[in-house]
């Protein structure tokens, strides 16, 4: 299932990240899950909310440079191998992950990932064969 | 034509006719009523009455902003102070300020400075005058304020600051034309779009007077394109007049200086000799016409230059190119003579960084650190680390190939970096003097 993920511009120095989670939570905003890249300098952090379209205009109001891409949410067996099945499917539709993290769940059987690939259409034909 | 552009067309041999004759005035009055200028002929062993052409200006002592400094408040002033009307000062940026004592007719001579200036740019009494520079001690204000006033234009003085309520006005009321510093402007720019506002869907604004602080060409190009408005570069010092000294016409690469009031010479700063017109130096003033607080000679440390030639415009009065450095603002870093207004360049080669950047010097055990933030506009804004950092490496590149120099670059947020109202400070050098 593709999804829309915002990905926020974060500098390098204390409070950054809180104020953007500040920001979403004052408009009642909850994140889903959440990953950061970092370089030396300068960080990007994606994140998955329940209203993607006013939490783009909320963090954009408050300042931050923000952008929305769109990610692939794929499920995994939460057991041995499970992982594995699903990375041979995209091996054989030969489609490249740029970046991947975990879905925070509840407990249960299985784990979601979200992908982004560099063709993510080909990546999502691919999981659901 | 409006006819206070009348002096613009001056034939040349008038013109400098009239210069001599008021330096001829001027020198002796200096001489009689301010003691450091005085005693410092004398020292150079010159009397007023060696000045028989206007090359014997070069035999005249010069005056400096350390002058203005030293003599605080009043050593400098010539006029009584029944004849005084106004004060301005400048911070400058150490130590005691610097106040310039004006009378009513020194205020009305530079008013004529800026008036000219708009109306050359296009500006007449049918255009709505946002003027944004700061009010007060600043010269930036009441300069284009009265500038405006004196054009018949309707003047909307907002000041400086309080921004999102200054670009509501501007919608609400068709300012045509806004006075500012450039880096204000770009500062308007953000939060127009912030808020979104379009200056060329939701405004009438057609001009930009811009002064106060260096500019690149390649910032007033991205102003052009962000705003759709035609930039215009305005020049002067609080020490000369104000703003209103010098303006570009729509055809010169450069500013007109309006030398029937303002005298402008060229100097090397180093062996302090005049250069001839064409070549490039520090440009040096004397008011013709000021009463309350003459300038013989005034070292602005601006660089530049007079250009040679007749401009398509018509006018006679000489023009200077565009001011893009002070001697003062040189850096030197790992031994090499780097300008602000270079990086500046640099960053604008680039469309991923805005046009805000603060260059950061400090020293460590053994050498200097050269950092450079800059901001990434929020379109360039990308989910992938690898693109944002090619953003990084292009600046650097960018840098690299002009300057020389491989500072560490920092990309930061948008709007994170300080905004100025008035004149913006773009350097911070905390190395080990």
């Amino acid at each position: 299932m593709t999804v829309k993920q915002i990905s926020i511009f974060l500098e390098n120095k204390p409070g950054q990240l809180s104020g953007i989670c500040r920001a979403l939570a004052k408009d009642n905003i909850n994140i889903a899950t959440l990953s950061l890249a970092d370089s030396a300098d300068f960080g990007i952090v994606r994140m998955i909310v329940d209203d993607h379209v006013k939490g783009c205009d909320v963090l954009a109001k408050a300042g931050f440079a923000v952008v929305q891409t769109d990610v692939v949410m794929a499920t995994v067996p939460d057991r041995p191998g499970g992982m594995a099945e699903i990375m041979e499917k995209l091996d054989r539709a030969g489609v490249d992950i740029e970046y991947s993290y975990a879905y925070a769940l509840g407990s249960g059987e299985k784990a979601i990932l979200v992908f982004k690939f560099d063709d993510n259409a080909k990546a999502e034909a691919a999981l659901e064969g | 034509m409006n006819p206070i552009s009348k002096p613009d067309y001056m034939p040349i041999p008038e013109l400098r006719k009239m210069q001599l004759e008021k330096l001829q005035k001027l020198i002796p009055y200096e001489y009689e009523r301010v003691p450091l200028f005085r005693r410092r002929c004398d020292e150079k062993g010159v009397k007023p009455r060696d000045l028989v052409t206007l090359a014997d200006l070069a035999k005249f002592p010069f005056m400096k902003k350390t002058d203005l400094r030293d003599e605080y408040p009043y050593g400098l002033t010539a006029a009584p102070m029944s004849e005084i009307n106004r004060f301005h000062c400048s911070s400058g940026t150490t130590g005691k300020p610097i106040c310039i004592p004006q009378t009513a007719e020194d205020v009305a001579i530079w008013t004529e400075g800026v008036a000219r200036c708009m109306a050359m740019y296009g500006i007449t009494r049918d255009d709505i005058v946002q003027v944004s520079y700061g009010y007060g001690l600043f010269t930036g204000g009441l300069g284009a304020h009265y500038g405006a006033e004196k054009l018949g234009c309707a003047v909307l003085p907002t000041g400086a600051g309080n921004t999102e309520k200054q670009i509501m006005l501007m919608k609400d009321l068709g300012t045509t034309v806004i006075c500012c510093t450039p880096s204000y402007f770009l500062h308007l720019a953000t939060v127009a779009e912030k808020i979104g506002v379009d200056f060329r869907r939701d405004t009438k604004l057609k001009h930009g007077v811009f002064g106060a602080e260096p500019w690149t060409d390649e910032i007033r190009e991205r102003i052009e394109q962000m705003s759709g408005i035609t930039a215009h570069d305005i020049y002067g010092l609080t020490e000369i007049a104000g703003p209103g000294v010098a303006g570009n016409c729509p055809y010169c690469h450069g500013l007109h200086v309006w030398e029937d009031h303002f005298y402008p010479e060229i100097i090397d700063p180093d062996t302090l000799e005049v250069l001839p017109d064409g070549e490039e130096g520090e440009l040096v003033f004397t008011t013709l016409d000021r009463v309350g607080t003459p300038m013989v000679r005034y070292r602005t440390r601006d660089l530049s230059r007079l250009q040679v030639g007749e401009c398509k415009c018509g006018r006679t009065m000489r023009v200077m190119d565009r001011v893009h450095a002070r001697s003062d603002d040189m850096l030197i870093i790992h031994g090499v003579n780097v300008f602000p207004s270079q990086i500046e360049a640099c960053l604008m080669k680039v469309p991923e960084v805005a046009p805000h950047y603060m260059i950061e010097l400090s020293s460590t055990d053994t050498m200097d650190r050269f950092e450079i933030k800059v901001e990434v506009t929020a379109d360039s804004m990308s989910d992938s680390m690898s693109k944002m950092e090619a953003v990084r490496k292009r600046v650097a590149a960018s840098i690299k190939e002009i300057v020389g120099l491989s500072p560490k670059i920092m990309l930061v947020a948008p709007g994170s970096l300080p905004r100025s109202e008035g004149k913006i400070k773009r350097v911070i050098d905390n190395r080990r003097k």
